[in-house]
């Protein structure tokens, strides 16, 4: 199924992905990260793999979209 | 299967030289910044298009400095809003380099304004990402040159005033006054869908960039949450509702380049060199003169009096007798009619230096020459006098000095500009390191105007018979 990968470690909890998906599969946490973030968590079904997230977001390697099952 | 994953234009990890921020896979700009973002773009189309390992990637000062902890490319970190001038040299030195100068708005419109202003009048071969933030981001919000009217930043807390500070420059526009550039284009990244537009411009202007075709320009909205103290969702709501009706976000231009040149000269041998410059000794020297010591030289005279081409004369002279040389003109203020002097070195082996600072030989043409060179001629050196325009007598008694009225003379015959011509013969006579002779092959072929050849060989026999009297 689509979904995206965070990681976590990397996301500094702007919130740009969270207002950016168009289908709201992104809010923030409350775990607290090694940065010191709430970071982002993915959960839904309804992802399209639009990569809406991963353009707005301003981090190299904190989302990684995925396509499909694998 | 993976759709959408860190672009493999970063490097993996990103290794700092600060102790601070320990090599890691978070990038050292704020949360929400518009920075990494563009980042993002332009490592991701390096690699679709295959450009990587062309890429030359100039990073700006301001919070783009570190662009070499990021992109795995060449790198140059360029001073204050010179990378425009670097880039030049980089695009036109190597043929098949991908030129990226990645700037801010402090750097591009404010300190680096000339820089910019050129390449683009040149259409130099680069691609431009102008990341414009509206403020100094890095020094601490700071007003830049394109703050909005009424924005407050810590150096305009009252809000920016056209009256006191200027209206906001307009980069884009004052790019597409030139003629230089052939695409320019200004994107935001105040929503996902301007995001995606930026992606396009990043992408149009990388394929100009690849294909050699000139000078490309991106201005990119970009928001700067923590130096406009907004969280990152209020920056882009602000850039919306503020910056894009000051900034219109639009393409400006878009021209069908064809691929242009790299803007070197073409390759000149030492024949064709000598020929563009209008040397005279382009033929193979007729003998081999050799000296014991260099010889330096220095003609000073008032402008107008020829000191610059009795100097030239003394050079092509020297090479005719296949000595090496240099000539070296140094004017007052004035190019006519102020002080005006030529430095000549002669030498059997490479000039070192063309600077004469203790001449071997001074030419006084005027007072006010040996006033100033008499003290530096060397102890057993050679002073030559024109006692025309010199009443005074030569101080130094550790010199040889030879007077001669090569005003007086050069008028009597009836060229009084020739002064300069009789003052050389007389040089070459007294200090044999030209000959007589050479002299006379050389003024046919070094006058410009064939018209004055006649009158300088006659200044030359003019001075020979002065020079046997004496
Ligand atoms: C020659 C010189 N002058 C001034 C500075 C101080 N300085 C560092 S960054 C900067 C402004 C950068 O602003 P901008 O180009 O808008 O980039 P941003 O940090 O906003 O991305 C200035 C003035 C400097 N480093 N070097
Ligand atoms: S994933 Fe990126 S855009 Fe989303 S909250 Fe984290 S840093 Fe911000």
């Amino acid at each position: 199924m689509n979904h995206v990968v965070v990681s976590t470690d990397l996301c500094k909890a702007c919130r740009l992905c969270v207002e950016a998906c168009p289908k709201h599969c992104l809010e923030l946490g409350s775990a607290i990260n090694a940065l010191g973030h709430q970071a982002v968590r993915f959960d839904s079904q309804e992802c399209t793999a639009c990569g809406m997230c991963f353009y707005v977001c301003p981090e190299p390697g904190t989302l990684t979209v995925m396509k499909g099952t694998a | 299967m993976v759709k959408h994953a860190k672009p493999k234009g970063f490097y993996d990890v990103f290794e700092r030289k600060s102790q601070d921020f320990p090599a890691g896979e978070t990038t050292h700009y704020c949360p929400g910044c518009g920075h990494g973002t563009v980042h993002k773009l332009i490592a991701e189309a390096l690699v679709d298009m295959g450009l990587q390992d062309r890429t030359i990637f100039l990073s700006p000062v301001g919070c783009a400095v570190f662009g070499y902890y990021y992109f795995d490319t060449g790198n140059i970190q360029c001073a204050h809003g010179r990378a425009p001038a670097v880039g030049t040299g980089v695009a036109r030195s190597l043929d098949d380099a991908v030129v990226i100068s990645y700037q801010g708005d402090g750097d591009l419109a404010g300190i680096g304004t000339a820089e910019i202003v050129h390449a683009a009048n040149r259409n130099e071969n680069m691609a431009v990402f102008f990341v414009n933030n509206a403020i100094y981001g890095m020094t601490g919000g700071q007003m830049a040159p394109t703050t909005l009217l009424g924005q407050s930043t810590t150096t305009s807390p009252l809000g920016r005033k056209s009256e006191r500070e200027g209206g906001p420059i307009h980069m884009a526009e004052v790019m597409s006054a030139l003629e230089g550039p052939i695409y320019i284009e200004r994107c935001t990244l105040s929503s996902p869908a301007g995001v995606m537009k930026t992606r396009k411009a990043v992408r149009k202007a990388l394929t100009n960039q690849s294909e050699k075709r000139g000078f490309s320009f991106v201005e990119i909205l970009s928001p700067c949450p923590v130096g406009w103290k907004m969280t990152p969702v209020q920056s882009r709501s602000w850039m919306a509702s503020s910056m894009e009706s000051v900034f219109p976000v639009k393409r400006f231009r878009d021209e069908e380049a064809a691929p242009k040149g790299n803007g070197r000269l073409p390759f000149l041998d030492d024949g064709a060199l000598r020929d563009l410059v209008g040397a005279v000794a382009n033929e193979v020297p007729t003998k081999v003169s050799t000296l014991s010591q260099d010889l330096g030289v220095k003609i000073a005279g008032f402008g107008g009096q020829g000191v610059m081409s009795a100097g030239i004369l003394l050079a092509n002279a020297a090479i005719h007798e296949g000595l090496h040389t240099t000539w070296l003109p140094s004017y007052g203020p004035e190019m006519r009619g102020g002080k005006a002097n030529a430095s000549v070195v002669l030498s059997s082996d490479a000039v070192g230096s063309p600077v004469v600072d203790v001449p071997q030989a001074l030419l006084a043409m005027n007072g006010p020459s040996l006033d100033a060179f008499e003290n530096h001629v060397v102890p057993g050196g050679l002073v030559m006098v024109n006692s025309s325009l010199i009443s005074r007598k030569v101080e130094r008694r550790d010199v040889r000095v030879f007077e001669a009225p090569v005003s007086d003379l050069a008028a009597e015959a009836g060229f009084l500009k020739g002064a300069n011509i009789v003052m050389l013969a007389l040089f070459a006579l007294e200090s044999g390191v030209i000959g007589i002779q050479t002299l006379k092959e050389i003024i046919p072929k070094s006058m410009k105007n064939k018209d004055l050849v006649e009158i300088n060989l006659r200044l030359v026999d003019v001075a020979e018979e002065f020079h046997g009297r004496e």
